[in-house]
């Protein structure tokens, strides 16, 4: 149990031991363990991000929902303005094309009764000269009381 | 051996190292310095050299993804030694959590060789010849020594390195009782310093011998069938023993280079 060269022989290998677990064993589990810690750290922040995202998704989603209704409610709107117009117009239309229909017979009608009366006035006017003739048995010369022809018409 | 042996024969005859004379060439210690207890180093290697190449082989192949069983088992020991580091210590150093996990593991493992039954390695080596074999390396002050002399120095390293010889100077006079008791200052510092060493070896030479001893008394002094009691149930307690004191001789080293890092 004396001390001797062993001493010095376990402080040599004692060195050598620290040293290399300090060189090889050390610095690769280190970087290892660090790296997972990085990899963790970096889940952690990109599920609190997808999470920040998500909620802001969600904020977009109802933004446009709530737009879009707008929109389609604006979009009624004018259809509905749209077509009150249309039938309104299209009553115009009507309106208007009935009144000139109206308007035409009513000329036609007006002309046919004119056309009746001066046929009627004709007809009338033969009618007494035919009448006169046999009365006074005697053929008036149309030619030549032509005027007095005309006198009685205008005078019917 | 014979059966015709004697019990105080027979516990000498553990108490031998296996010896080999530098000087002289010859496999024999005379007492003189020039003496290499091979067993101890031999032992102290093997086990060693496990730790480092387990260790070696687990940072190797470490991976930042999902750790093996093997890359669990040394991220926890590193983990371990460096928590206690960082529990004490608090500046910047690359080499005390290395330091403190080599020496809990190679300790541990020294120590381990204890729970090896007394005579199956020396008698597994008779056969080959080898007369004497101590297999507890720590059991031997040389190894303990060889240890806390390293750590020691380290703490003189760190001393001057930290605090600059005139931090030293001044701290050994002024420390802890004011400049006009300087020369008990002094006496206090060198007391203090020089017993670290001693603290560090003679603990844990102290238990291993002694553990080392009662196993050698047990199975020197009971009849064969009766010594398993006895034998285990003070193996199982040196369990305990083992592991504290190698964790005690880790806590002590992280405290004194701590220690020595930090001003007065």
């Amino acid at each position: 149990m004396n001390i001797n060269l062993t001493l010095l022989g376990q402080m040599i290998t004692f060195a050598v031991f620290v040293w290399f677990t300090m060189k090889y064993v050390w610095p690769p589990m280190m970087k290892a363990l660090e790296e997972r810690q990085k990899k963790i750290a970096d889940g952690i922040a990109a599920a609190e991000q997808s999470q920040r995202d998500l909620e802001l998704a969600e904020r977009k989603a109802l933004e446009i929902l709530r737009e879009s209704k707008e929109g389609a409610s604006h979009i009624l709107d004018a259809a509905n303005k749209r077509a009150e117009t249309i039938v309104e117009e299209a009553r115009e239309v009507a309106r208007v094309d009935g009144q000139r229909i109206v308007a035409h017979a009513h000329d036609q009608v007006q002309q046919a009764v004119v056309k009746a009366k001066e046929e009627l006035r004709s007809q009338v006017g033969m009618l007494v000269v035919m009448t006169a003739e046999k009365v006074l048995h005697r053929n008036i010369d149309a030619e030549k009381h032509r005027d007095l022809i005309a006198q009685a018409i205008e005078e019917i | 051996m014979t059966e015709t042996i004697s019990t105080a024969q027979y516990i000498e005859h553990h108490l031998v190292h296996l010896a080999y004379n530098v000087k002289s060439g010859q496999w024999h210690d005379d007492g003189s310095f020039w003496v290499l207890n091979v067993d101890s180093l031999l032992v102290a290697w093997v086990v060693g050299f496990a730790f480092l190449f387990l260790f070696r082989f687990a940072a190797v192949r470490a991976t930042s993804a999902a750790p093996g069983k093997l890359q669990n088992f040394v991220e926890i020991m590193i983990d371990f030694a460096q928590g206690l580091v960082k529990e004490s210590f608090h500046g910047k150093c690359d080499l005390m959590a290395p330091l403190s996990l080599t020496v809990f593991c190679w300790v541990f493992l020294m120590n381990l060789m204890d729970l090896l039954p007394v005579d199956l390695v020396p008698r597994f080596l008779e056969l080959f010849g080898v007369e004497h074999f101590k297999v507890v390396p720590t059991a031997d002050p040389n190894m303990t020594f060889g240890l806390s002399i390293g750590i020691f120095l380290l703490i003189l390293y760190y001393n001057f390195k930290i605090k600059r010889p005139k931090g030293v100077l001044k701290e050994m006079f002024t420390a802890p009782f004011g400049i006009w008791l300087f020369p008990i200052n002094i006496m206090f510092r060198l007391v203090e310093e020089c017993v670290k060493p001693f603290s560090l070896s003679l603990r844990l030479f102290g238990n291993m011998f002694a553990g080392e001893l009662i196993f050698i008394l047990v199975a020197a002094m009971l009849p064969w069938w009766s010594q398993w009691l006895p034998a285990g149930a003070w193996a199982i307690f040196h369990i305990l023993i083992i592991t504290i004191q190698a964790f005690i001789f880790m806590m002590l080293t992280i405290v004194y280079l701590t220690m020595a890092h930090e001003q007065h």
